[in-house]
């Protein structure tokens, strides 16, 4: 048994301790917004945060999750209103969509770091996150964007 | 969108008869029987209920493009809903309901959306708003003429009275459905060409995580599988020990299947763990040997040979055999594949007397026929829920990942979801077709072309699927090469058929996104020759193609061109067609000591007749620029020893955020017949770039991707 807490949920999970957290969170517990696009850290679809930081969960075994929190793209706001999501919504960022979860969790995470980021703090945040819709430009806009909400006061 | 809507809606409108009404869209007559309620349901397009409520069936598929709300707003704006009330649900596989009405097929590529339905859900939607009209004017016991609507309302002006559209549904259901609808004017759309009338509908559930793609179907008892594929093509299962596989906890069975051999577990992770542990004997067949190096050496051979002409105006081998100065040039571009972030699978339940698919798939009618045909039913039997794509590019009209699930299903005797890894996705793709091409032309005193010839050696993706018939010209092959735009009297276009084997499938733009960099970097040779500016040069040539000088002009004025610009950066133009639509690009490009070039800014000037969706017209722009980017900077797929050398991400890299330039998006609104968007924003840009580059530092790119090496300084 391996112990962790998901989204403020804890979880018990009887799984090896060199399963990918990845699938620990898409199977058993059954959170499918992380998502599977390269198995080897490339291309930042499975992206969460492990204690706060962001990590590639394809390549994070489950014994070095356990006893941490972790938050997926659905613990990210209770209202699914952060600043990032509604500001992905106004940029009308996504295309297929498949990655975006990983973009905003690792924006999420620059945010955190830099409430104002300069768009070079961008490259170096969102570098591990590939897009083949072609969407950078619109998530640019939309962090800054969000970046000027949270300034604003909103939440 | 829900699996239950879906699957309701399947039954529904199943095994209605339609007759002449497919052409129209309408179901004729109305089958009492299916008739809900309390709904207004008077196509297969839309449904009002007693709320108001509309639900719009979206037949494409939403891989990206937005389809998920064009259509939509097509259907609410002749409609006259009120935006707030709209939902969408993803039409089930039923060609005779579904079937784009211009090929036939409930299939979905060649950017077709739009342009193939426009004029049909239209009409079906004015018909819907005639019907509400008609009940209303009833209703009240006053003229037709006299009712009108607002979003979601109609409305009696001279007596001030209004009836919502859902408290008219049970009535306008009793109407006949008119056949010729009277179509709204140009000047009354709401949501067709309105900036900012229309957010997507799917973006909420994309960022937070909700929605669901093919990877993410869930099932009481579904069991994952992965399968271990011939890394040559063509090559076949000698035999296999599960031994070491069956000992995997998690694992169940292992199966032989057409595509490989099937480990079907528990979990995604079981199943990878299983195979992991598969010993698979493989029988590699003819293709074992093959090699880039050996296709490379042979298309070299092959380019000296006579192909089948594509297109012939007046004489060109005579005026090359002829007088004036004569200008050669050898051009090549590489397999690729297609890297849709969502890896390929597909879920399948095969019982004894029907079948479902849950499939990421932008052909649902081809799955439901592919599963029909491997479990023996039936199509009736077999339904099929289209999920979301995670992305799409070409790659999901094939049905390589339907037959992976089906089988496995059918051999497992349960619910699977065959999931691939991203080694498989790239190393069993169908590949853009690898090119070697060669040109002449003879120029006159002030270097106006007398005469071009373009020969073209590769594979013909339609004759490879028999779509086209063998020893022809594949038209996919010398799209944007044989429909030059320039007006030059002597034209020869030929082409080579060289098939090695590889599966070759229709990757974003096709051949116009090989075509368009051979012959817009070409003409930009002409240019440079005659000591002609490139803009200007192909403006002079385009006197019979207005539509691409229009872009072209757009595109020009809108970069600047002619302006100054910062030391080290250089600018490039081109023009294609492709897909019914018309594009230019400009680029602007800075190249590095080292050779590393740094694309900074890309304007673009697209013309697709009438432009419905703006905003994402402008995302297809954005994302059509990427595509080719990644393709002109980096994309390359080799061959060693009949197998694919790239494997993942990090030796078969992509474009990141770092490198994506600012991308300014120009739409003409031409009046003319809609266009595609999907494809047609790729073809122009890796020749502005590489026109570009040589503008920079008078180094001509003619082999793709960009090699680094060539620009060092």
């Amino acid at each position: 048994m391996i112990s962790l807490t998901v989204n403020g949920q804890p979880q018990q999970l009887d799984v090896a301790p060199e399963m990918p957290l990845l699938w620990a969170i898409r199977e058993p517990i059954g959170l499918t917004g992380t998502k599977y696009g390269c198995g080897i850290a490339q291309c930042g679809a499975c992206t969460v945060h492990l204690d706060g930081a962001p990590v590639r969960s394809c390549i994070i075994p489950m014994s070095a999750a356990a006893g941490k929190k972790v938050t997926t793209i659905e613990g990210l706001d209770p209202k699914s209103e952060h600043p990032l999501q509604r500001a992905w919504i106004e940029e009308q960022v996504p295309q297929c969509g498949y990655c975006q979860s990983g973009q905003i969790m690792s924006a999420a995470a620059l945010l955190a770091q830099k409430p104002t980021p300069t768009d070079a703090d961008i490259d170096a945040a969102m570098a591990g996150n590939i897009c083949r819709c072609g969407t950078y430009q619109r998530v640019r806009a939309a962090i800054h964007r969000a970046a000027a909400m949270k300034r604003g006061g909103a939440r | 969108m829900t699996a239950t809507s879906v699957t309701r809606r399947a039954m529904l409108t199943g095994g209605v008869a339609l007759g002449a009404g497919l052409v129209l869209g309408f179901r004729l007559p109305l089958d009492a029987a299916a008739q809900t309620a309390g709904v207004f349901e008077p196509n297969q397009w839309l449904r009002i209920d007693r709320d108001g409520i509309v639900t719009i069936t979206s037949s494409v598929p939403e891989m990206g493009q937005g389809s998920m709300t064009t259509m939509p707003m097509v259907i609410a704006d002749e409609l006259d809903a009120d935006w707030s009330k709209i939902k969408v649900e993803q039409a089930p596989a039923n060609p005779k309901l579904y079937a784009n009405p211009v090929t036939g097929a409930q299939a979905y590529g060649g950017s077709r959306g739009v342009r193939d339905h426009l004029a049909l859900w239209r009409k079906s939607a004015a018909a819907a708003r005639q019907m509400l009209r008609e009940a209303a004017a009833k209703e009240w016991n006053v003229p037709e003429t006299e009712v009108e609507t607002e979003p979601g309302v109609v409305i009696h002006r001279p007596s001030g009275r209004t009836l919502l559209y859902g408290q008219l549904v049970d009535k306008a259901a009793q109407l006949p459905v008119p056949q010729n609808p009277t179509l709204k004017r140009k000047e009354q759309f709401r949501y067709m060409g309105k900036e900012g009338a229309a957010a997507r509908l799917d973006v909420p559930m994309k960022v937070d995580g909700k929605a669901v793609y093919g990877m993410d179907v869930k099932l009481p008892g579904l069991l994952v599988a992965s399968i271990e594929r011939c890394p040559v093509f063509g090559g076949t299962v000698q035999s296999f020990d599960a031994t070491a596989a069956k000992a995997v906890k998690g694992v169940r069975q292992v199966v032989k299947v057409t595509n490989g051999v099937a480990v079907v577990a528990d979990t995604t992770w079981a199943a990878l763990n299983g195979r992991r542990a598969l010993k698979v004997t493989w029988d590699e067949g003819p293709n074992a040997s093959l090699s880039t190096a050996r296709i490379e050496h042979e298309y070299a051979r092959l380019i000296t040979q006579p192909g089948k002409v594509a297109k012939k105006t007046g004489d060109a081998e005579a005026a090359l055999a002829g007088a004036g100065t004569i200008i050669e040039a050898t051009y090549q571009v590489p397999f690729l594949e297609h890297a849709c972030m969502e890896p390929m699978n597909a879920t399948a339940h095969v019982t004894a007397d029907a079948c479902h698919v849950w499939a990421p798939t932008q052909n649902p009618g081809g799955s439901q026929a592919t599963a029909a045909r491997l479990t023996g039913l039936p199509v009736e039997r077999v339904s099929v829920t289209t999920t979301l794509l995670g992305g799409g590019f070409g790659r999901r009209g094939e049905i390589d990942f339907i037959t992976d699930a089906v089988e496995t299903s059918k051999a497992a005797g349960a619910p699977v979801k065959v999931v691939w890894t991203r080694e498989d996705d790239i190393q069993h793709g169908f590949y853009r077709p690898a090119t070697y091409n060669v040109f002449r032309a003879a120029v006159d005193g002030k270097g106006q072309p007398a005469a071009w010839f373009n020969r073209i050696v590769g594979g013909g993706i339609l004759i490879q699927k028999g779509r086209a018939p063998a020893n022809t010209v594949d038209g996919a092959a010398v799209s944007g090469a044989a429909d030059l735009p320039y007006d030059i009297p002597n034209l020869q276009v030929e082409w080579v058929e060289k098939d090695w084997g590889v599966p070759l499938g229709f990757w974003r733009s096709v051949g116009s996104s090989q075509n368009a960099f051979i012959t817009e970097s070409f003409i930009d040779e002409l240019a440079h020759a005659a000591k002609a500016d490139p803009y200007e040069y192909r403006r002079a040539l385009l006197g019979k193609a207005p539509r691409h000088k229009a872009v072209l002009e757009l595109a020009a004025s809108k970069a600047g061109w002619g302006s100054a610009l910062p030391a080290g950066v250089g600018r490039g133009i081109a023009v294609a067609f492709s897909y019914g639509s018309y594009a230019a690009h400009v680029a602007e490009v800075s190249v590095a000591p080292d050779g590393g070039v740094r694309v900074r800014r890309i304007v673009c000037a697209i013309d697709c007749g009438f432009p419905v969706n703006l905003d994402q017209i402008r995302a297809q722009m954005e994302g059509g620029a990427v595509y080719a980017l990644t393709a002109a900077l980096y994309g390359k797929i080799t061959l060693d020893h009949g197998r694919v050398q790239q494997s993942n991400f990090h030796d078969y890299p992509m474009l990141r955020i770092a490198e994506m330039p600012k991308v300014e998006t120009h739409i003409i609104d031409s009046g003319e017949a809609p266009g595609g968007l999907g494809e047609p924003g790729v073809p122009p840009v890796a020749p502005a770039v590489t026109n570009a580059i040589f503008a920079l530092t008078g180094k001509r790119i003619r082999t793709l991707p960009i090699e680094q090496a060539l620009l060092t300084s």
